[in-house]
């Protein structure tokens, strides 16, 4: 039985189809999955459905009636619910009212919480409702967003990309509920590119490229590979790693410990490791455990006690981000716009920000401006960054091709020792397996990296030595080599997991 | 020293009461995501149109109503600028500070030197003769209670009604409010206009009750007092009576210092309610931590619904 079916939706935005001519249904209790490549079409797809974005042309059908939402009222008092990728929670509000909000008529505070309570409990998805957003983990966070749309009692839950934040054991957990749900007669709209789980839970999937269905699969019958080939269109290559042959250690972190400034954030305890010339060090664990001030520290955008980080045994731990440079640590965040790069400032400026003292940009205060231009072609050129010219701005590029170019800039300058936070966030699987590639041939070449990730199949791809850093704390290093998910998620704190 | 505690109190109630009723809605502003730094603006434009009301029709209250119009009005062309025409509120607010004092010393040239009907006190049968509670409670004009209530009301509507609870994950969040299907550009011009009534309330108290007359640039920087006391309070509606009576306070405390000769240079002691304002507010502001926790998330930041 059909739930849903959408009729050759359209939607144009300037310059670009969003969405052409897509037709495909989901059926009453099934899990269909929704693949595709960032900017395929998938979340202006579901902004549809959910009666963000409303169709240029083409019809939906909800149990076989005509289905137009005009706002996401309509959609959620109709059955449809949605899960955020990036969520649309309120930290500074408690649990209960968070959830009172995506309601239509809550009731008062005391029902809704004895509601929470029992429908958490039901489910599996222990939460206090009285607790604050800010206090929870991500995997928290996202509890309180499931539960929100399950006290609608929704005919269809769409869920963002799940699980690109959770532990293993959390999304088991998480997987549990949704094969309850399911057996309960809700239908799931799954959309990830997770492909291995979207093989374990998903029943049929659609798959999109540049806004057009490209075709149907099971998952079961498909290998991880051939659907990511469908999403992509062409062959994909996986990274290849040498033979390590790792140096002295170039990088020394002893008993790092440091106050977050973020009221929500997580302070860092006692942080010691070192880090070898040659090696590739993945840190794993869960948003929110200490990973953006470690960033910071290392970077040292935040200066920590002067002996407590060693570059080649000098101590920086009082230098600022500039000395750092010029000593040859450099270091990409994890926020590409606004970070790592100035999003109203073009590639060629962008440039300057971390290269200027590097590659000698500047003298006596002006400017090197043909040189910005010059480095900043050589990093589009290298790194395949599309982008019509150095001129653009930042935020004109996509953002698989901005993190090239964040990547590029700084791997072009020879670093000796390379920190990087989620090097492949949001970046299609192509140009993932070019940075990944990147990363390992910056490896070779001699430099520590430092890999801060919360995808463990890629640290499980790239990564020599492998750490796990949870509640602010790192665990021993230990050799990447036969280590285990299971055992990486049992590190990452997955015991506590209801 | 010939200074009487009692009296001392009863007239810093009537000094902070045009700084509570401006910070109350401005506070409503800010928890709505929008810094508006009109506040000045607003309030003087209250104090000026409600003077010519209050003036030529003879009733103190019909002045109040027409400045809380006026000064409401006023704050549309803010929400307008900020809210549809995307403009920055730092730049827009000082614009309608600026404004407001031009368009205030327009309206009100042949205004001064004239003396506004004079506002009758509550009747309060008697209670007003007890010693001491006397004169400091119940001795006092409809907007003095009006502004406590007011205070209350606020509190209410932000801890206790859904619309209330709207209010601040739009000024929270404003994506993920637009997200979850709230018109966050509507609730943010209601909340723009409802902190432009409250300050053209404040103004007219000033103008109506507390020179009582009107003079060009009359409110001598309370606006700015009132967003400071925002902070001050850190967004909660119950602190901002506090913060309200203790600038109150000073400010009558040195008028009384200088009318009694205090050997202290009266530039200091006019200078001192601005400095104790800097003062605490730098120490409420030391600890970052905290003072971040309640401060409205997406305070000042521009929303475009870019989908």
């Amino acid at each position: 039985m059909t739930l849903i079916a959408l009729n050759n939706l359209t939607k144009k935005y300037p310059g670009v189809i969003a969405n052409d001519d897509i037709t495909f249904e989901v059926g009453k209790g099934e899990i269909h999955a929704l693949l595709g490549e960032n900017g395929a079409g998938k979340s202006t797809l579901v902004k549809m459905i959910y009666g963000l974005v409303q169709p240029d042309y083409g019809m939906m059908r909800l149990e076989g009636k005509g289905f137009t939402p005009s706002e996401p009222r309509t959609a959620r008092l109709a059955g449809i619910a949605m899960v955020f990728q990036h969520f649309s929670l309120f930290e500074a509000l408690t649990v209960a009212e968070n959830i009172a909000l995506g309601m239509e008529n809550p009731p008062s505070s005391s029902i809704l919480s004895d509601r929470i309570t029992k429908v958490s409990y039901k489910y599996g998805l222990s939460l206090d409702p009285k607790r604050l957003v800010g206090d929870l983990s991500v995997g928290e966070r996202q509890r309180v967003e499931i539960i929100r749309c399950l006290l609608q009692d929704p005919k269809l839950l769409i869920m963002d990309e799940p699980t690109s934040v959770l532990t293993p054991q959390e999304v088991d957990a998480l997987f549990l509920t949704l094969r309850r749900l399911r057996d309960e007669g809700t239908s799931i709209l799954y959309i990830s590119h997770k492909l291995e789980e979207i093989k374990v839970l998903c029943e049929r999937a659609t798959i999109l490229r540049r806004g057009k269905v490209i075709g149907t699969c099971i998952p079961k019958n498909e290998t991880a590979k051939s659907m990511a080939e469908m999403m992509v269109g062409s062959k994909l290559k996986s990274p290849k790693k040498s033979k390590a042959n790792f140096g002295a250690p170039i990088l020394e972190v002893n008993n790092l410990s440091l106050k977050s400034s973020d009221p929500f954030g997580t302070a860092l305890k006692n942080i010691s490791f070192n880090l070898r010339a040659g090696e590739v060090m993945g840190v794993a664990g869960v948003a929110g455990n200490g990973q953006d001030e470690l960033m910071l520290a290392l970077s040292g955008e935040v200066l920590s006690g002067l002996n407590s980080i060693k570059l080649e045994n000098k101590q920086i731990g009082q230098s600022n981000p500039i000395q750092r440079r010029l000593l040859g640590l450099l270091t990409a965040p994890e926020e590409r716009l606004g970070h790592a790069a100035a999003p109203e400032m073009s590639l060629a400026e962008n440039t300057l920000l971390s290269g200027f003292q590097r590659q000698k940009l500047g003298r006596r205060g002006f400017l090197n401006k043909p040189g910005a231009i010059a480095f900043a072609e050589k990093i589009v050129q290298q790194f395949d960054v599309r982008t019509p010219s150095v001129r653009n701005g930042a935020k004109s590029l996509s953002g698989g091709n901005l993190q090239k170019f964040v990547i590029g800039r700084e791997i072009l300058q020879n670093p000796k020792v390379f920190i990087v936070n989620q090097p492949t966030w949001g970046v299609d699987a192509a140009a993932a397996a070019f940075i990944r590639q990147a990363l390992l041939e910056l490896a070779e070449g001699g430099a520590g990296v430092l890999v801060i990730s919360q995808d463990l199949d890629e640290l499980m791809e790239i990564s020599d030595s492998f750490m796990v850093l949870s509640e602010g704390q790192i665990s021993t290093p230990r050799p990447a080599k036969g280590i285990t998910i299971e055992a990486i998620g049992l590190m990452m704190g997955g015991t506590k997991v209801a | 020293m010939d200074i009487s505690i009692v009296s001392l109190i009863a007239t810093l109630i009537v000094a902070a009461t045009p700084i509570l009723l401006a910070a109350t809605g401005e506070l409503i502003v800010e928890k709505s995501g929008v810094l508006n730094l009109g506040v000045e603006g607003m309030m003087i434009m209250g104090a000026i149109c409600g003077f010519i009301a209050a003036v030529s029709t003879g009733s103190p209250l019909l002045g109040f109503c027409i400045a809380a119009l006026s000064g409401a009005l006023l704050s549309l062309l803010f929400a307008i600028l900020t809210q549809y025409l995307l403009a920055n509120q730092v730049a827009s607010g000082l614009a309608l500070t600026l404004f407001g004092l031009g368009l205030a010393a327009l309206l009100g040239h042949s205004y001064s030197g004239i003396k506004p009907p004079s506002t009758p006190k509550i009747e309060w049968f008697g209670l007003s003769d007890i010693p001491v509670i006397g004169p400091i409670i119940f001795n006092h004009d409809l907007m003095v209670y009006f502004s406590l209530f007011l205070v209350f009301v606020v509190w209410i509507f932000l801890r206790f009604t859904r619309v209330g609870l709207i209010l601040r994950a739009v000024g929270e969040n404003h994506d993920a409010a637009h997200a979850l299907g709230y018109k966050v550009i509507r609730i943010r011009v209601l909340a723009i206009m409802f902190g432009g009534a409250c300050a053209g309330l404040g103004g007219a108290y000033l103008s109506l009750i507390r020179v009582p007359q009107w003079t060009e640039g009359m409110t001598a920087g309370a606006g700015w007092i009132a967003l400071a006391i925002v902070v001050f309070a850190s967004w909660k509606p119950w602190r901002l009576i506090l913060g309200a009576y203790l600038f109150g306070g000073v400010t009558i405390l040195q008028l009384n210092l200088q009318a009694n000769g205090f050997d202290i240079p009266v530039s200091y002691l006019s200078m001192a309610p601005y400095l104790v304002t800097i003062v605490v507010l730098v120490i409420m502001s030391a600890d970052r931590t905290r003072a971040s926790i309640n401060a409205p998330a997406s305070l000042g930041k521009i929303f475009h619904a870019s989908s």
